[in-house]
């Protein structure tokens, strides 16, 4: 086993609804090494978020629950841990920033408290320490004036500036590593191009490890090191980033990629798109649930769910068909 | 920018269009100020075009579309269409000409009528119009969700009962009902899903062919804008920067917005990405209640100089079917 600071083990979590309950994550495992950038990409619902709130211990419950599964970090599995516990290592160990930053914060404090808060709370600095401390980690992510600005409310900032202010508050600790869920989502390009930056300098700065969660195959090619593809509560490709988009192997992985509009592309061709509905787990899946809206789909695809399996250097794909030939591995 | 007005090939031509909103405050509701969402743009969209429109939020792109179609009332400007200026037309000579314009929405979860089916939803605008009546009603209707690539059973469903992709859809049958010549695609996919997404545009584009459509489609998702459009306009704070082919102004943005804008754009590719140059802006946008003086884009352009502040650059042709609003543009020819 190399050395991963996180390492999931066969992740399972379910949701309970009036309809029945639904499988949302179905044994997820993956590590992630010291200082690694981790990319997690799917569409909505595909349980990539609801893997890292399980991992955190912040699903709901009811009417979600983790159902099986480890998740080791420095040696503790987090999933056992008693909530006191786990809060002790949420936000010191491990922070998490969220796609919306405005609510995120409360709309009632200043940023300066907000800031303070965890300070106090994890590292039991003084209200004075935490004070300068907070200036300082505004500066860090690029605000001007930090120390005035601290008694401002989360409405006086802009879109980027207060996800610039979720991530001071995310990294006011040191973690070791830092979950990013979608958090450019909600800005404009050239607001997402500044905290993209901003990340990748911090990150080079502290060391820390990131697993950023998106839908955007783009946002992820400039960031991470590896690539995790999930599909209906399943990682269906693994691969370093490179790989994954020179020999994508999975067939939703071919389409989710074909289906992208390159704003470097020479010619105007036709997009490529799946046909048909990601699924609703309401039992596990006998198939391969991407089995619906694949066009390589073979008899075999519909009577046995396949396991991640090799198929080139650390490259792992959940697909029985060597969509090459089209025929089955 | 002027455009040949007699020029049959034109379908819509916007002059110098200004939507100014009022701020009121105090006790009488005085006006303190505007908020100038769109300040003077003029451009034409030919038959069986697409004109993309891309900017961030709030630079006035919605406000444009949602001014062409008079929802509302422009503050100056002319909006021609087909030769007819819809700015001075009114009541039941306005309401005609909406059958020409239709408009699909951004949200098809806010934009469907929850409590009607469907086929009442469908088959509204029909009867709004008096284009038909009994029977004839339900067979358009189920023609129309047979041609956007919906089951014509599906009519007696409710919204809630669809994806986001299939009402979608049903908002692209909507708008369909009318036969239309001229639709305004505002953020019609940025709500849906990556694979979703290419679905409703592959069906945009081919009911373009289908019905020898013109689009006006704005976006924010700049590299969905040029997959789609003939023409792209880059909108910045209330006004047109930049207009170009859609190939021009990949090729040759000449604008320090534009360019930023394209080298912003993520590209799903690791080895492209890492390679090209990247344009990074400083600050946010500023407020459109107070704009910068002279050029909108100033106090974040990396080449402004003491002239942008004074005066507004012209929105000139630089070369032909290329217009740009910016003194330094030769620069980069």
């Amino acid at each position: 086993m190399p050395d991963f600071i996180l390492d999931v083990q066969g992740l399972e979590t379910t949701f309970k609804t009036p309809d029945g309950v639904i499988h949302a994550v179905n044994g997820v495992s993956f590590g992630l090494g010291e200082g690694e950038t981790l990319g997690v990409v799917g569409e909505s619902g595909c349980g990539k978020s609801v893997t890292m709130l399980s991992v955190l211990g912040l699903i709901p419950s009811p009417p979600g629950k983790v159902i099986a599964g480890k998740a080791f970090f420095s040696g503790q599995d987090l999933i056992q841990m008693s909530k006191e516990e786990i809060r002790h290592v949420r936000g010191a160990q491990i922070a998490m920033i969220f796609q919306d930053p405005m609510t995120s914060l409360n709309p009632v404090l200043t940023i300066g408290r907000q800031l303070e808060e965890p300070l106090i709370l994890h590292i039991g600095m003084t209200k004075k320490q935490a004070r300068d401390r907070a200036a300082e980690l505004l500066t860090m992510v690029g605000i001007p004036n930090a120390k005035d600005r601290l008694n401002d409310y989360p409405h006086q900032y802009s879109g980027g500036m207060r996800q610039r202010v979720m991530i001071a508050m995310a990294l006011s600790c040191s973690p070791q590593i830092l979950i990013a869920d979608e958090p450019t989502t909600a800005l404009d390009v050239t607001i997402q191009a500044q905290i993209m930056d901003l990340v990748k300098r911090l990150r080079d700065e502290l060391g820390m490890a990131i697993i950023w969660i998106t839908h955007d195959l783009g946002v992820v090619a400039g960031l991470a090191k590896r690539v995790l593809v999930m599909y209906g509560g399943y990682i269906i490709e693994e691969a370093p980033v490179n790989e994954l988009y020179a020999n994508p192997s999975h067939p939703y992985t071919i389409g989710l990629l074909g289906s992208l509009p390159r704003v470097d592309e020479k010619e105007r061709t036709k997009l490529y798109s799946i046909e048909g509905q990601p699924p609703v787990l309401y039992t596990k899946p006998n198939a391969c649930p991407f089995a619906p809206r694949c066009k390589w789909a073979l008899e075999h695809c519909w009577q046995e769910n396949p396991a991640l399996m090799g198929v080139g250097p650390e490259h792992l794909a959940a697909c029985w068909v060597d969509t090459k030939t089209g025929r089955h591995r | 920018m002027t455009t040949d007005k007699t020029d049959n090939n034109v379908l819509l031509r916007v002059d110098d269009l200004m939507m100014h909103f009022p701020i009121r405050r105090g006790v009488f509701q005085r006006q303190v100020g505007a908020v100038r969402a769109v300040d003077g743009v003029s451009f034409d969209v030919k038959r069986g075009e697409t004109l993309g429109l891309v900017g961030e939020s709030g630079c006035g792109k919605s406000t444009t579309g949602r001014t062409i179609l008079q929802l509302y009332k422009p503050t100056a400007g002319e909006v021609e269409f087909d030769g007819v200026n819809l700015v001075t037309l009114k009541g039941e000579q306005m309401r005609q000409m909406r059958r020409k314009i239709q408009m699909i929405f951004q949200d098809p979860y806010a934009s469907l009528n929850p409590r009607m089916t469907v086929g009442q939803l469908v088959g509204e605008p029909l009867i709004v119009h008096n284009v038909a009546t009994g029977s004839e009603i339900n067979q358009r209707v189920e023609h129309l969700l047979e041609v956007v690539g919906l089951n014509p059973a599906f009519a007696s469903r409710y919204p809630h009962e669809f994806s986001g992709g299939q009402r979608q859809r049903i908002g692209v049958a909507r708008a369909l009902a009318l036969q239309p010549s001229f639709i305004i695609c505002d953020e019609p996919i940025s709500a849906l899903d990556v694979s979703i997404q290419a679905q409703v545009v592959n069906l945009l584009e081919e009911l373009q062919q289908q019905f020898n459509l013109t689009y006006l489609f704005i976006a924010h998702d700049l590299s969905m804008v040029k997959h789609i459009s003939d023409r792209v306009a880059v909108m910045y704070l209330g006004v047109f920067v930049e207009l170009a082919s859609r190939d021009d102004l990949h090729a040759m943005p000449l604008h320090p917005y534009t360019r930023a804008l394209l080298s912003a754009v993520p590209i799903p590719d690791p080895i492209a990405d890492a390679r090209r140059e990247r344009v990074i802006l400083k600050g946010d946008v500023p407020s459109p209640a107070n704009p910068p003086s002279g050029c909108r884009f100033r106090t974040r352009c990396p080449i402004a100089e003491g002239l942008c502040a004074e005066s507004r650059p012209d929105f000139r042709e630089i070369k032909p079917g290329h217009f740009v609003a910016c003194f330094f543009a030769e620069r980069y020819l």
